[in-house]
């Protein structure tokens, strides 16, 4: 489909500095050099289309993927810029595509805003633009529409991307937070914690090198793999700020359920273990970019988790625990010693302990 | 993980609490309560929680949380010298991550930080003396907090201030010590303990000697405990042992790290840069003789209350709070009146329920409110 038809050809502006400032966001001849020269190059694959205040859809496309339109937004301020397994740009694309397709939609397009920071490189800009249109293109959506400022220097951190994303949800897929039944199974599709261990070390004050790597990915295609060979599953989400045992408790209040999980079978790096052990964090509530939780009818149990495992960002699937009636809201975890905790939410950030 | 995971086996929990339970059938019980332990420190009650231990003990022991969170002792008219500090323009204001939530009387380090306060978050006293270097112009300032675990290490970043000549760092020294406290709970009219597990890291420095008045004097005994879960459990056995034969003695059940005499390069530089204050006032437990340290007048020059103006004002704890006889053991956590209504991690009003370690935090992160509301 062709969004926004290339009516005529236009000229595109280039840099000729090496730094953005507050020129840049001044609506003039500057912007438009530096929307051209490092946005509209990465995110025009084919001939440029004239930039239009906004994206154009052909409704009949839209309806050949489903029968619902899924919109969602999210907005990034990760620092630092570049970290190992990922970067802002890709984070922006990925968080944004997972978050329609957890929803059973077939991700589209997406928009991409950005603030910047005056005194800001142009090349670190390439780099994140570059890698925003690398995501998006293996991911198969499109980045249509965008918006660029910036700011004196103080008003931001460096630079702060916010993505919006279209998707359309399948026919007949209904999956709701609040539809987990007693003796449902919960499953993950790996190693939790990585993404937040890996920002924690990145930014270098804790002076611990590891090889902890962000896990950020877009998962649609896991997704689509698992709904299809598991229909029946009632609730995908992914598991990012506030971790596993956020949604895991989002889940128990939503469906007025318990779900007891299993410390043994919960997948955690022995990295990130270590990494969490030496500064009292608790890997439960490490941010993920690449995980989802999954609860699944009994029944269908065995067809999602081969699903899960047939797909590459599957592989390390497994069964973490199982819905009860129990308490209402409760979320427990069986201890690899034997006893039962309290996996609660998390009260603010999750602050090292001193001892 | 080697060294960690040998500690948290299941098969080895199975059998210590089997041990455990046939221990405690053939002990002569309180005929109306359960036996008392308190565990000191705070990393125990962390560990106690983590691993779920309380549901896997006997209903005849019962654990008291006690006073070895150096957080949550903290009290409000500190937490705003801290703010106070923090708030002049030129001061970056160093913390362990934990203390920065902790409620002073107007506002907590958080919000002050919120408010424009350069606080910073490390992990250690010498991450703030490496601001110090890196920023020659503002004035660092290290909050300096804990008990004996911590205070070697503030002492020798003082020492390595001293032998770089940097000038624009300082301690706001904090520091508290633990004999003290646990003379001042043993002394409390109201107190019902049976034994105690020791803090392992306070004496991995200070050794097992400075314990020997509990059992000598107030005939109690005690296990300077590791901080695993087997550890916790195997303490636990050996002090019901104790009680079993009648013996009040200080063992060590710890010996891989604890040894008897502690660290003595630790000591040394303990007591070459502290010197005791008359008293300290601890949050919950009032002012306690001899339980705090301040920096000798040998090193003024790195001492936050000699550079700064501190306000230095006793606040009064909340008086809903009952901090203090959950301290004491006296009361549970759940008993307290404000438990989980207006005392609740996110407006934590008592310093028990700020830092994870805090006995009410643990309960309320780990075994929820309603199952103990409802248990009264």
């Amino acid at each position: 489909m062709n969004v926004a038809p290339s009516i005529r050809a236009r000229g595109l502006g280039k840099l000729s500095v090496d730094t953005v400032t507050l020129a840049h966001g001044g609506g003039g001849k500057a912007m438009k050099d530096l929307i051209d020269d490092v946005f509209v190059t990465a995110f025009e694959h084919h001939a440029p289309a004239p930039l239009e205040d906004q994206a154009r859809f052909d409704l009949a496309e839209l309806v050949s993927h489903g029968d619902r339109l899924a919109f969602t937004t999210d907005s990034f301020v990760v620092d630092p810029l570049f970290f190992p397994g990922g970067d802002i740009g890709e984070l922006a694309v990925c968080g944004t595509v997972n978050d329609l397709a957890v929803g059973g939609a077939v991700p589209l397009y997406l928009s991409c805003a950005v603030i910047v920071e005056e005194g800001m490189s142009v090349d670190v800009l390439r780099r994140v633009a570059r890698s925003m249109a690398k995501t998006a293109a293996d991911a198969g959506v499109q980045i249509v529409t965008g918006d660029t400022k910036v700011v004196q220097r103080g008003a931001c951190d460096k630079l702060f991307i916010t993505t919006s994303g279209v998707g359309v949800i399948r026919q007949g897929l209904s999956l709701g937070v609040d539809t987990a039944r007693p003796g449902d199974v919960v499953l993950v599709n790996g190693l939790l914690g990585d993404h937040g261990a890996a920002i924690l070390c990145a930014r270098g004050d804790m002076a611990l090198d590891t090889m902890i790597e962000s896990d950020c990915a877009c998962l649609h295609g896991l997704i689509e793999a698992l709904l299809t060979s598991a229909p029946g599953v009632r609730f995908v989400r992914d598991a990012t700020r506030g971790g596993l045992a956020t949604v895991l408790n989002e889940i128990a209040e939503a469906s007025q359920i318990s779900i007891e999980i299993d410390e043994a079978a919960t997948p955690i790096r022995e990295q990130v273990k270590a990494f969490c052990e030496i500064l009292g964090l608790d890997p439960l509530y490490l941010a993920n970019e690449g995980k989802i939780v999954v609860v699944a009818p009994p029944e269908q149990a065995d067809a999602a988790l081969a699903a899960m495992r047939g797909h590459p960002l599957g592989a390390g699937a497994t069964i973490i625990g199982r819905v009860h009636q129990g308490e209402s809201g409760r979320v427990t975890m069986r201890t690899v010693f034997g006893g039962r905790r309290i996996v609660d939410m998390l009260v603010g950030e999750q602050l090292p302990r001193i001892c | 993980m080697k060294y960690l995971d040998e500690f948290r086996d299941r098969q080895k929990a199975g059998i210590l609490i089997k041990e455990i339970e046939a221990l405690v059938s053939t002990m002569t019980l309180p005929a109306d309560r359960p036996l008392y332990l308190m565990e000191v420190c705070g990393g125990h009650t962390h560990s106690i929680f983590r691993y779920g231990l309380e549901g896997m003990l006997p209903k005849e022991i019962e654990l008291i949380h006690g006073p070895g969170c150096p957080v949550c002792v903290l009290p409000m008219g500190r937490v705003d010298d801290c703010v106070s500090i923090a708030e002049n323009a030129n001061v970056i204001f160093a913390t362990f991550g934990d203390a920065m939530r902790v409620p002073g009387s107007k506002k907590s380090l958080l919000q002050a930080r919120a408010e424009g306060a350069d606080v910073r978050m490390v992990y250690s006293p010498m991450d703030a003396l490496a601001l110090a270097r890196n920023n020659g112009h503002r004035e660092v300032v290290f909050f300096g907090l804990g008990f004996e675990t911590t205070m070697p290490s503030t002492a020798l970043t003082i020492l390595q201030a001293e032998a770089e000549g940097i000038q624009n760092f300082s301690v706001f020294c904090n520091h508290i010590t633990i004999v003290p406290t646990i003379k001042a709970i043993l002394d409390s009219p109201d107190l019902q303990l049976d034994g105690f597990l020791g803090p392992g890291h306070v004496s991995m420095v200070i050794g097992t000697a400075p314990y020997e008045f509990i059992a000598n004097f107030y005939n109690k005994p005690m296990v300077v405990a590791g901080f695993e879960p087997l550890d916790i459990l195997q303490s636990i056995w050996m002090v019901l042992k104790q009680i079993k034969e009648g013996r009040a003695e200080i063992e060590n059940q710890y010996a891989r790290v604890v040894p008897q005499d502690g660290n003595a390069a630790a000591l040394r530089a303990v007591s070459r840069v502290y010197e005791l204050r008359e008293f300290f006032e601890w949050r919950g437990l009032g002012s306690i003789d001899h339980s705090g340290v301040r920096l000798r007048g040998e090193y003024k020059q790195f001492d936050a209350e000699r550079k700064f103006v501190i306000p230095n004002l006793k606040i009064a704890d909340p008086k809903s709070c009952q901090c203090g006889e959950v301290l004491k053991g006296v009361i549970k956590p759940w008993q307290c009146k404000v438990f989980g209504s207006a005392c609740t991690p996110e407006t934590p009003l008592g310093a028990l329920m700020v830092s994870s370690e805090g006995a009410c935090a643990a309960y309320y992160q780990y075994g929820g409110v309603k199952r103990y509301k409802e248990a009264v």
